[in-house]
């Protein structure tokens, strides 16, 4: 399958806001497990309307659903701040406190599984 | 709960007693004739005094705090694992609230006055003062970069401006009015800065004139205290003759009870010379007219020779501090109303012009031949630590301890400096003086029994373990430091030098009633501020009063 | 009932004009506030009881067990963590060092994951700043660097910097030039005069590029500089100097991205610098309404502003070694107590995985990530709804939040004094 290498950016958006204080809601996982994408991207990894993708770092994987963001250069890749874009975040804080949430390398391709639910992230971190 | 302390040396100046023995009674938290079956304290052949009053030091608020973040290496100076009654301890220059309150106990002080509160950040004060035990304070606000006063003064306005300043005293909690580099923060709005005559920019008024009115308006109001004053051009070689017009511009204005304008840190005004090189003490000049004039009271601001955080409401003089040392620098404009900024420093005995401030400050406690005229303070932390008044202290008092110090500083000290000609030693009843009697007459306190230990006075009283004869430096230093007892209305809280008891400190402040058309006029003047330009909403200013658990109100009339 | 001057409980711009109707204890409509913020206080799911995991489930229990059994835990524990704080009042802070002094346990803040090493940068080099009404009566040139304020904070245009009309910025916008610069087109960017696009990772050259410019060096800087030509590095420079009064906000962009705290220092001594040829001051963008004061109560109480470790009885401060992530991360806590946030959501998988092994405590009005892995529960009033208190914007500026509703459950400042209470029992105090 097609997959591409992207600078990786987390990140604050209104939608993810909104429901920050509601993240067990369906609206939370609408607004924060996407992934937004330059179209030249989208095109490139073969999604016409929407689909999923899987985000993979050296530090871990997730899938979220690609979305068009024209205003995101090709090449960058934008996941809102919270559980999702945190399972494949860097956590070395180099001696600062501060894990590295913005710039990681990674790689993002396209995927048919479906989006794992706030449930299940944390079942799996047990 | 009554107290004796039976055979102590007592130094109360309020009540003209010095040096004599006898006993002091406590009930409850006052001072009182004779007690029935009281705790006996045994102060023979010790030195018994009111509690300690600290005119001005900076121990909470917006600046104090910026300081401690800006400053963690200084944190990590002094640190006290908690104890059984106190909390943790941090810090040398910018210590946390409890280090503050215990610290100032242990040297038997009982209220200390917070200068320079930004009206818009009192809250964030009285936070603070919560929780600093021990210590009844009170806090000045700053309202003469203020862009209403600076209107009204414009408009000769008076009756509006004393409205104004009594709304926003009962507003913030405050106790008096305090200025700072009058119109020079409003400049530091565009960097800039400015001098006594010197036109405010936008404003079209001077600092002479801010001065003149906000006095005015303080006496309209009787308030206890008078204006609290930090002159312009704080810091520069030269200075003295911008403090002399300062001191002149309310000359012959009086008030039966205390002088009518209180300059602050004095030291850091009383510079000759036209630049860093040539740089020179005029102690001379300062306390030649202080000498002479009855309605200007001041406290020295000493500067001892170490690393400390200056922090002031001076926003441009922390900038030009900052170019000069190139050191850390933090700025917190305040809107519409004043200014602040930060910056270490290291005052060098290998510096001239820092041996010389450090003799400036002492020689303006020797030449200054009346002590109720002024008030020992460090300006602290701007000049040194507040933990530093113990070693001040036995330099005011011995010729010998100074005379080694300046042994080993810069030599500029026998040239341009006047320390070295001045024999006096100040006495106990001196620096009782200096210390209590002083600080609380000048604020206005002693009418509310802080500063003496008269019948019906608040039972703080401080007992030192040293003989009034006692002259070795050492000795007297550490006596001070150390409390044998200090008792804070009532309660021991310190003994042999450590703290037995913490109770909550209270807060005064005043209450001035002024009413009428005056008031109604301003609160116009001061809803339109609110509405265009503050980015608070009026009825989220004033301090609730959940912010002072323990208030004393002081209620003025006109 | 018509309720003003209401303080809007998310953001850190701490927008206090916010007007709410109130009809029999329960919030109908919320004015003036932003989508954010009406979405809080209209209110939504909500944990409704305490509640303690017994074999895998988390079952209902009392207020009373559940502070019982968080006091059994932390008294039992070597190396406890407490964290959180942002979105809670000053009151509660306050009962949350004294805990963390008498458990002899580190206290951390969620400004270790957002402006932490902002703060680091200003223990650096100092923060040059000033209130919002400054910027509002006089700014003439503002910045947003790495901060999409248009999502983060959405008011904060409209009423402290772009839009306003001020004593001296009567024209409003007109008067304003607005910079916005980022490694995305955001929709901050919407509202700008001028975009400027910096490479990811790119901001510390960038920085570096300005200064030298300004310092008439401008011959060293190569002709682009992380994606940006040195013709635009030069006038945004000229513009700098130009300007009356400059500020620059800066958010995540800067302490999120390579280099951080380091992008910080290179941006304060920019306007540092700045201040030689004109008024400049800069501002973090903070991001909870209340993140803010809990670094000023720890600054005051403990001397230090976050990560702060009392196992020695002293306050230990070293971001790095006592900060959250890091404790985690190297498996160091044996339990955790959660006070209003979520770190299950916001930390690494690799810091999550050790809050999901150890006893973990979580205080909260909302159920969260991290109440899925919390073996106690305890639910709380929504500070600034149904509790008031003390919080600090992001300018310092203290303000009381009011209470507009009766709470339903105790407040984080009443449990945590409970917790306080029952924990000194246990230990024979």
């Amino acid at each position: 399958m097609k997959k591409i290498d992207v600078k990786l950016i987390t990140g604050r958006l209104v939608e993810q806001g909104i429901h920050l204080e509601n993240k067990m809601s369906d609206e939370y996982l609408k607004a924060a497990a996407v992934c937004e994408l330059n179209e030249r991207d989208v095109a490139e990894l073969g999604i016409r309307d929407e689909g999923n993708v899987r985000v993979k770092s050296r530090f871990g994987e997730v899938v979220v659903m690609a979305k068009v963001n024209n205003e995101n250069p090709a090449g960058i890749a934008f996941i809102p701040m919270g559980p999702w874009a945190n399972r494949v975040i860097d956590p070395d804080t180099g001696g600062c406190g501060m894990p590295h949430y913005k710039g990681m390398d990674a790689e993002v391709g396209l995927s048919y599984e479906s989006i794992p639910t706030i449930k299940e992230l944390m079942e799996d971190v047990k | 709960m009554e107290l004796l302390i039976k055979n102590g040396v007592v130094y109360d100046p309020l009540n003209e007693i010095c040096g004599e023995k006898m006993d002091i009674c406590v009930k409850d938290d006052k001072i009182v004739s004779k007690v029935k079956s009281p705790k006996v304290i045994d102060a023979d052949g010790k030195l018994v005094m009111p509690g300690g009053v600290d005119i001005h030091a900076h121990i909470a608020g917006g600046k104090i705090n910026a300081g401690r973040l800006l400053r963690p290496e200084d944190g990590r100076k002094g640190t006290e694992p908690r104890g059984k009654l106190t909390r943790a301890c941090t810090g040398y220059s910018v210590p946390n609230t409890y280090a503050t309150g215990y610290r100032y106990a242990k040297m038997g002080y009982t209220f200390v006055m917070e200068p320079a509160t930004p009206p818009l950040l009192a809250r964030h004060t009285h936070e603070e003062l919560i929780d600093t035990p021990i210590l009844d304070n009170a806090i000045l606000a700053l309202l003469d970069n203020n862009w209403m006063t600076m209107e009204y003064v414009k408009s000769g306005e008076t009756k509006k401006l004393a409205a104004y300043v009594a709304w926003m005293i009962k507003a913030v909690k405050a106790y008096g009015v305090k200025i700072v580099n009058p119109g020079g923060d409003e400049a530091w709005g565009w960097g800039k800065n400015v001098n006594i005559d010197d036109s405010v920019p936008n404003f079209d008024v001077t600092p002479r004139d801010i001065i003149g009115s906000l006095a005015e308006a303080n006496e309209m109001l009787n308030l206890p205290h008078s204006i609290h004053i930090h002159c312009n051009d704080l810091g520069h070689p030269g200075n003295y003759e911008t403090t002399l017009k300062s001191f002149d511009v309310i000359k012959g204005r009086s008030n039966k009870n205390r002088q009518v304008m209180h300059a602050t840190h004095v030291q850091f005004h009383s510079y000759g010379g036209s630049s860093w090189k040539d740089f020179e003490s005029k102690v001379d000049e300062i306390a030649k007219y202080v000498n002479v004039k009855k309605h200007v009271t001041i406290d020295m601001g000493q500067v001892m020779l170490g690393d400390t955080t200056t922090m002031t409401a001076d926003g441009p003089l922390e900038y030009g501090l900052h170019t000069i040392t190139g050191r850390k620098w933090t700025n917190l404009d305040v809107e519409l109303e004043t200014g602040g900024g930060i910056t270490p420093f290291l005052y060098s005995s290998k510096v001239a012009v820092n041996t010389i401030q450090w003799a400036i400050g002492l020689e303006l406690a020797l030449l200054i031949k009346d002590p109720w005229k002024i008030v020992l303070t460090t300006d602290h932390p701007n000049g040194a630590p507040f933990i530093t008044y113990p070693i001040v202290i036995s330099l005011l008092m011995s010729r010998q301890k100074r005379e080694e110090v300046m042994a080993n500083v810069h030599k500029a000290i026998n040239k341009r400096a006047i320390l070295p000609s001045i024999e006096r030693e100040l006495d106990w009843n001196d620096i009782a003086i200096m210390t209590r009697a002083a600080p609380a007459r000048i604020l206005g306190l002693d009418r509310y029994g802080k500063g003496h230990l008269g019948v019906g006075a608040d039972a703080d009283v401080a007992i030192y373990d040293v003989s009034p004869e006692e002259k070795e430096a050492k000795k007297i230093q550490s006596a001070l430091l150390r409390a044998k007892y200090t008792i804070k209305g009532g309660e021991i809280v310190v003994k042999d030098g450590e703290i037995v008891a913490v109770p909550e400190g209270r807060t005064y402040w005043v209450n001035p009633e002024f009413d009428g058309k005056p008031t109604k006029d301003m609160l116009g003047d001061l809803t339109g501020k609110f509405e265009k330009y503050y980015s608070v909403n009026l009825a989220n200013y004033p301090v609730q009063d959940a912010y002072l658990p323990h208030p004393i109100e002081i209620k003025t009339k006109v | 009932m018509t309720i003003t001057d209401v303080l809007c409980p998310f953001c850190g711009a701490l927008c206090d004009d916010v007007v709410v109707e109130v009809e029999n204890n329960k919030i109908v409509e919320v004015k003036e506030a932003c989508e954010m913020g009406v979405s809080k206080m209209m209110g939504h799911e909500r944990i409704t009881t305490p509640m303690i995991r017994e074999s895998g489930e988390l079952k209902e229990t009392t207020y009373e067990d559940a502070v019982d059994k968080t006091a059994e835990i932390l008294v039992n524990s070597i190396r406890p963590l407490i964290y959180g704080w942002s979105s809670t009042t000053c009151e509660a802070h306050k009962k949350g060092i004294e805990l963390a002094e008498e458990m002899g346990a580190v206290i951390d803040n969620t400004a270790s994951v957002c402006h932490g090493p902002s703060i680091l940068a200003i223990q650096n080099v100092g923060l040059p700043s000033c209130t919002l009404g400054q910027i509002k009566n006089r700014a003439d040139l503002i910045i947003y660097w790495g901060s999409n304020q248009a999502e983060a904070h959405p008011r904060h245009m409209s009423r402290y910097t772009s839009f306003p009309r001020g004593f001296f910025s009567e024209e409003g916008r007109k008067g304003k030039k607005v910079v916005v610069v980022d490694v995305r087109k955001t929709t901050t960017v919407e509202v700008a005069d001028e975009f400027i696009q910096v490479a990811p990772g790119e901001d510390y050259p960038v920085l570096s590029a300005l200064r030298a410019i300004l310092a008439g060096e401008e011959d060293i800087v190569p002709s682009c500089v992380g994606g940006v030509s040195k013709e635009r590095l030069i006038e945004l420079v000229e513009k700098m100097k130009d300007a009356r009064f400059g500020v620059i906000f800066f958010g995540l962009g800067l302490t999120h991205t390579r280099g951080r705290h380091n992008n910080v220092v290179n941006a304060i001594s920019l306007v540092r610098e700045l201040n030689a040829h004109t008024k400049f001051v800069i501002m973090p963008m903070r991001g909870h309404y209340n993140v803010t004061g809990f670094n000023q109560v720890c600054t005051w109480e403990t001397g230090f502003p976050f990560a702060v470790d009392f196992s020695r009885g002293q306050p230990w401060y070293n971001p790095g070694e006592t900060s959250a992530v890091d404790i985690l991360n190297r498996k160091e806590c044996d339990s955790a107590l959660i006070v209003a946030s979520d770190p299950a959501a916001h930390f690494p998988r690799k810091s999550v995985e050790h809050l999901a092994k150890i006893p973990l405590i979580q205080i909260d009005p909302y159920p969260n990530p991290t109440m899925e892995l919390a073996d106690v529960v305890i639910p709380s009033a929504i500070a600034g709804v149904e509790v008031e208190g003390t919080a600090y914007r992001m300018d310092k500026v203290p303000i009381r939040l009011r209470k507009v509703i009766e709470p339903n459950h105790l407040s984080d400042e009443e449990i945590l004094g409970r917790i306080l209470d029952k924990v000194r029992e246990r230990r024979g105090e």
